[in-house]
Order: structure tokens, then C-alpha cells, then sequence
């Protein structure tokens, strides 16, 4: 039941769960088939999954942090560690004020919420019709959106300033995403038409990764990395913390992907979260297998932060359908992703278009990916509305944050002076260097 | 007196250091550079790039020996330093006017 089903659905469930389950919905346990949870139980286990995932894709936020403190060089590692805990907390604030009411109130079939005002229960409250605890809902689509402006940190890295960026960040957090969000989780036009995104493939992903995109483009590349037409590598300064920080945020993906089933009140439920993380961890493995041979057949030589990135498609990868899989596909559909990032890499750099991290690639070119494939295992979803899907977000962020961006070029301007692009982002922008010993 | 500079591989500078010590030399010093020589360096691929290492690393090790020594010195190093493959590195062999041993004051061969 994706992320889709979070309003319009979660009446029949409650009512599903509190009625007797049919022995099939058990499989071969038949023993199980007699009791069917209080709603009581079942608003603890729901809010619990929330409270769950919610923290797991919190720490995802330190997952990309690291991976691009590693893949940025020495001289810009403080400023990309300040733009993810800034970006993190501007997230937080901005979905609160506007985000959470702009992607949930009153969409109804249309293309956005409200302005509107959302309570939570208040301490110690225990009414039941929810289903669960709006805050732990809150909380867990809260740390959704930041993972969107994470991606755009990671592509734009190492020559925008600081607060250009921060800006952008609060118009994302704040209304890009949850417009977009709205569509399709908020209950809005392409829910209706039959879109499937379970966890996030186009919503969240894809989302970062046009915004990614665009800036990219308005920004132009790092000072000297096209030279007389060709790329010029610029290699990461830190591997270990881009290994550690891509492990993060595969453990964080079970959180994202395993609690987006957003009931856990039924064993039916609890089985389709088991399906979940067992289908997401194997498209990651696939991601990473395909990018360690397609990089060796290709190079001569494994690429680690390809094997990485090949990990993070991999997992965008499956995102969009995590639970219909059979095992064999989910790597399949992973392994797909880790080709489409070794090849997309490059291609980026032949259209001059500076992806420090790799960000493009792997959430939006493997996020398109993830949702496009979707109907070879969900009986319920259509190639043609998946594409529409695909569109509808293309168009709407691209025309959106490219008119941002142009305008915060045309103000505040958007990028370093060559001099302190140079000299590097940390020294220029924060005064603090990530490593003043080592030379 | 002389003083042999050699740049050699990096890993190969235990079996140099032996080799020395076999000849009579009792001090040694080790510095980490890079350079290249008549290939240029190589290339490298990072995310799909190509780029060039133009630099390698080298250890440069100097060692300052009696006139007599250092004939023995050279042959030792240019010995234990050879693989045989491009990058070995080189040895040069320079005239010294002068030594003091800091501590005692001793001056010359008697403060190698």
C-alpha cells in the first residue's frame, strides 16, 4: 500500500485490521489465522513504524553528509558538512510551517493542500480515528524532504556560496517539494490517475535530482574541470568517509522504504515490511555487483566511489516498488541502476554538466528507472501513467527551481568569485578548515 | 668525503637500507618526494575521467661516506634498488667539504 494510500486508505485498513483476517491472507500459518489486533495495538505498532523509519531516514541525512564530505576535496569538506546540517534543519522547519499542510490538507484530487493550520494530539492524547500519531507521520515525511535537498548539496558542491544554497533549500523544503509531494501522496491529480511511487522514486529522488539538475546547469561547472574539452577528474579526499556514509544511507533505506508501508497493525503488513527490506537490500547488492564489473570490464581498473554510487541507484532503484518484486528482479532492477550510474557519469561530463557526487545519476536517472518499471511487477500500474508521472515532475521542477535559481543569480548571485573557489569554500565562506593539520 | 642522493621506489627501501648497513654505513637520510622521469608519469581513470598522475612517489634517500665508501655505497644502493622496471629511479654523487658532528664538535670523516 505505498505512501499513496496515507489518507484515502487508512480507513480500511483500521477497519481491516480490526475485523477477522482470512486464514489465506496468513499463507501456510494456519495456526495464526484466529486473532486480529485491538486498534489500540495496532495505532502503537503504526506509530512505532513511523517513529522507526522516521529515525532511520534521519540518520540518512548524516549518511549524505559523509559521502560527500569524502567525495568533495580537502579544501571544501567543512562547507559541505555546514550545507547538510543547515539544509537538514531548515527542512525540519519549513515542513512544520508550511510543507506538512501544503502536501496533506485538502489536495483532493488537485495540485496542492493548504496554507491551512494542522494540530497534533496533545500530550497525552489517545483518540484512535487516525490510526496513528500525526506527529510520528510528521515527523517521518519531515525527513523525507530532506533527503531531496540533500541531493542537490552533493551536485552543486564546491562552487555555490553558502546562502544562496540555504535559500533555495527553504523554497524547496517549504513548497517545491510538498506541491509535488501533494500529487500523488497528498491524494492529488496523478494519485487519481493511477501513479505508483511507493517510497519515493520520482517524489523524493527524482525531485532532488531535476532540482540538482537545473542548478547544475544555471551554476555552470567547477573552475577547471571541462578544459579544452575534455573532463579533468578531481578526485574525493576522503574514500573511508564516503564508504561509511553510503553504508548509512543504505541503512537508512529500510527505514524509507520498509516503514512506507505505513501500517504495521497485521501480520499481512509486518510480512509485506520483511518483503520490503529484503527487496531493497538485494537491488542495492545488484547495484554495486553491476557497477564492480562494468567498471573493471570497462577501466581496467573497480571504481570505488562507482561501486558506491552503484549501491545508492541501486536502491533508488527499488524505491518506486519495493515490495512486488520477486528477489531475482529486485537485483535486477538494482543492478540496472548501478549500470545506469557507470555510464551516466560520464555522460554528464561530456554535456559539461559538473556532478561533484554523482547525485544526477543515481537519484534522478536511476530514480526515472525505478518508476518506469514498476508495471512489470505491479499488475495495477500502467507504463503510460508512470511516464505521465515522470513528466508532471519533470516539467513542474525544472520550470520551478530553474526560475529560483535564475533568480538568486540575478540578486544575491549564486557563485564563489574564481579567487575563492580556488583558495576553497572552507577558508573562503566558513573560516574553518576540515583539516588545518594535515598538509 | 661524498654524499650519495639516490631516488628509488619506496618499497624498496628496507632492502637499501640493508645494503648499506652492509657496507659500513652508519647513518642515513630519508625524505618522501615525487617526481617523474622520461615517462611522464601515467594516467589514472576516476569516475570515468582519465587523468594524468604527473607526479610519483619517490623516496630520496642522502648518505654523506669516506671517499673510500662510497664507490661501495653506490654499488650497494644501484643493487638493492633494481627491479629491472621503468621507475627504478637514480643515483647521484656529489663532493663534501665539510662535517660536524653537533654533539662532540668532531669534524669530517671522523663525524660520519
Amino acid at each position: 500500500m505505498g505512501i499513496e494510500m496515507k489518507k484515502l486508505g487508512w480507513v480500511a485498513t483500521l477497519a481491516a485490521s480490526t475485523v477477522m483476517v482470512s486464514s489465506a491472507a496468513f499463507g501456510q500459518d494456519a495456526a495464526a489465522e484466529a486473532v486480529a489486533v485491538t486498534p489500540e495495538v495496532a495505532y502503537i505498532f503504526n506509530t512505532l513504524l513511523f517513529l522507526i523509519g522516521g529515525f532511520l531516514v534521519m540518520f540518512m541525512a548524516a549518511g549524505f553528509a559523509m559521502l560527500e564530505a569524502g567525495l568533495v576535496r580537502s579544501k571544501n569538506v567543512s562547507m559541505q558538512c555546514l550545507k547538510n546540517i543547515g539544509l537538514y534543519s531548515i527542512a525540519g522547519i519549513m515542513y512544520w510551517a508550511v510543507g506538512y499542510s501544503l502536501m496533506y490538507t485538502g489536495v483532493d484530487g488537485g495540485y496542492m493542500g493548504s496554507f491551512g493550520l494542522y494540530g497534533w494530539e496533545a500530550a497525552g492524547g489517545d483518540a484512535l480515528d487516525t490510526g496513528y500519531s500525526t506527529p510520528s507521520d510528521w515527523f517521518f515525511q519531515m525527513v523525507f524532504v530532506a533527503t531531496a535537498a540533500s541531493i542537490v548539496s552533493g551536485t552543486l558542491a564546491e562552487r555555490i556560496k553558502l546562502w544562496p544554497f540555504l535559500i533555495f533549500v527553504v523554497f524547496l523544503t517549504g513548497f517545491i517539494y510538498p506541491i509535488a509531494g501533494s500529487w500523488q501522496w497528498g491524494g492529488g491529480f496523478l494519485s487519481e490517475a493511477g501513479f505508483s511511487d511507493f517510497a519515493g522514486s520520482t517524489l523524493v529522488h527524482s525531485v532532488g535530482g531535476w532540482a540538482a539538475l537545473s542548478g547544475a546547469i544555471i551554476l555552470g561547472a567547477r573552475k577547471g574541470k571541462y578544459e579544452g574539452g575534455k573532463a579533468v577528474a578531481m578526485p574525493g579526499s576522503n574514500i573511508p568517509l564516503a564508504t561509511l556514509g553510503t553504508f548509512i544511507l543504505w541503512l537508512g533505506w529500510f527505514g524509507f522504504n520498509g516503514a512506507s508501508q505505513l501500517a504495521m497493525g497485521s501480520i499481512g503488513d509486518v510480512s509485506d515490511i520483511s518483503r520490503i527490506f529484503a527487496n531493497t537490500n538485494l537491488a542495492a547488492c545488484g547495484g554495486v555487483v553491476a557497477a564492480i564489473i562494468l567498471t573493471q570490464i570497462m577501466y581496467g581498473k573497480v571504481d570505488v566511489t562507482m561501486a558506491l554510487n552503484g549501491a545508492l541507484a541501486g536502491l533508488v532503484s527499488i524505491t518506486a516498488e519495493p515490495l512486488m518484486p520477486s528477489p531475482f528482479l529486485a537485483i535486477l532492477i538494482g543492478a540496472v541502476g548501478g549500470v545506469i550510474v557507470v555510464f551516466t557519469v560520464p555522460l554528464l561530463d561530456k554535456f559539461k554538466i559538473d556532478d561533484v557526487v554523482g547525485a544526477i545519476p543515481v537519484h534522478l536517472f536511476a530514480g526515472i528507472w525505478g518508476t518506469i518499471i514498476v508495471p512489470l511487477t505491479n499488475p495495477d500500474t500502467s507504463y503510460i501513467t508512470q511516464l505521465y508521472g515522470i513528466v508532471c515532475y519533470a516539467v513542474f521542477t525544472v520550470v520551478v527551481s530553474g526560475v529560483l535559481w535564475f533568480l538568486l543569480k540575478a540578486t544575491i548571485g549564486i557563485r564563489a568569485t574564481e579567487e575563492d573557489e580556488f583558495m576553497g569554500m572552507d577558508k573562503a565562506e566558513i573560516g574553518v578548515e576540515a583539516y588545518p593539520e594535515f598538509r | 668525503m661524498k654524499i650519495v642522493t639516490a631516488i628509488i621506489k619506496p618499497f624498496k627501501l628496507d632492502e637499501v637500507r640493508e645494503a648499506l648497513t652492509g657496507v659500513g654505513v652508519q647513518g642515513l637520510t630519508v625524505t618522501e618526494v615525487k617526481g617523474y622521469g622520461r615517462q611522464k608519469g601515467h594516467t589514472e581513470i576516476y569516475r570515468g575521467t582519465e587523468y594524468a598522475v604527473s607526479f610519483l612517489p619517490k623516496i630520496k634517500l642522502e648518505v654523506v661516506v669516506d671517499d673510500a665508501v662510497a664507490p661501495a655505497a653506490v654499488d650497494a644502493i644501484a643493487a638493492a634498488a633494481k627491479t629491472g622496471q621503468i621507475g627504478d629511479g637514480k643515483i647521484f654523487v656529489h663532493d663534501v667539504e665539510a662535517a660536524v658532528r653537533i654533539r662532540t664538535g668532531e669534524t669530517d670523516v671522523a663525524a660520519l
